[in-house]
């Protein structure tokens, strides 16, 4: 929660320094984004390698709990599709990406700013952070109306660390694994299904 | 695609160090430090474009209804899983 304020926070600075051109213009067309991109990529990564979790919930799972990241992506896709009539500004292809981000803000808007530009890369900040906050407030909503693996799928990637806690608060600490499972392989997924839809 | 080759070059550079609990401390400084830094930019990039600024309000707005989206739809079919799969009468004890 505390991180996501301090990415907004950057957001806005970086958007009042552009308006008020405190960065020599030479200094932008250098676009050193890209490089830093694949810095972030590579250190991403690195976490994802070093944590034995993903592992561990890589090899010992059932095929049953895979359901649960499926279901998140696959309802995800299918909900973003669906609403993206109501957004006249942005065409399926560009919605979706937006929606591919999974909770994963952070590396989401970076990506999808540089792949897909950076106006888009704004709307997946906001977006995935809508997301995470939305789950937050209505994870008991979504668990007494729609069952126990709503919040978990509506948190995407953020279930197996920010939202996790009121997860586990909402439906039980006996479904703090498949919590942590969705998490990991939305996780994983995120980034490779945002190049893929906008390659 | 290429730039995904980073995240797998990490992946494999990450697994051989598992051992070492100070690369994963330092892996996540470093990623936190560069998300900003790349938000920042990001602003940056949209704070010079004026017809961009004009339009923050749409965007997100934009994103407020992709954000439901993707709620709404993740709920619904994690329902029907957890119906199907999870809470019916076959798994209760």
């Amino acid at each position: 929660m505390r991180n996501s304020f301090i990415i907004l926070g950057c957001l806005a600075a970086g958007i009042l320094g552009g308006a008020l051109s405190v960065l020599p213009q030479a200094f932008l067309d250098l676009d050193l984004t890209g490089y830093a991109l694949c810095v972030l990529l590579f250190l991403v990564g690195i976490g994802i390698g070093c944590n034995g979790r993903v592992w561990q919930v890589l090899r010992n799972q059932s095929v049953r709990i895979l359901l649960v990241p499926l279901s998140a992506v696959l309802g995800t896709l299918v909900g973003v599709g669906v609403f993206s009539v109501f957004v006249p500004g942005l065409g399926l292809r560009e919605s979706l990406a937006v929606g591919s981000g999974l909770g994963y803000y952070s590396l989401a808007s970076v990506l999808i700013a540089e792949v897909g530009g950076k106006t888009l890369g704004v709307v997946a900040l906001l977006s995935n952070i809508m997301r995470e906050f939305a789950t937050l407030l209505a994870a008991p909503l979504l668990a007494r109306h729609f069952g126990k693996l709503a919040p978990i799928a509506s948190g995407g990637a953020t279930s197996m660390d920010t939202t996790l806690p009121i997860i586990t608060q909402c439906v039980g600490m006996e479904y703090a694994m498949i919590s942590v499972v969705n998490g990991v392989v939305l996780t994983l997924l995120a980034p490779v299904l945002i190049v893929a839809i906008l390659r | 695609m290429s730039i995904l080759f980073f995240l797998v070059a990490g992946m494999c550079l990450g697994y051989l160090l598992r051992s070492k609990s100070a690369v994963l401390a330092v892996a996540e400084k470093g990623m936190i430090w560069s998300v900003y830094l790349l938000v920042f930019f990001l602003g940056i990039s949209v704070g010079v474009n004026q017809a961009v600024v004009r339009a923050l309000g749409s965007l997100g707005l934009q994103a407020l209804v992709l954000s439901l989206g993707g709620i709404v739809g993740s709920a619904l079919l994690s329902w029907v899983v957890s119906r199907t799969f999870f809470e019916s009468p076959r798994h209760e004890k």
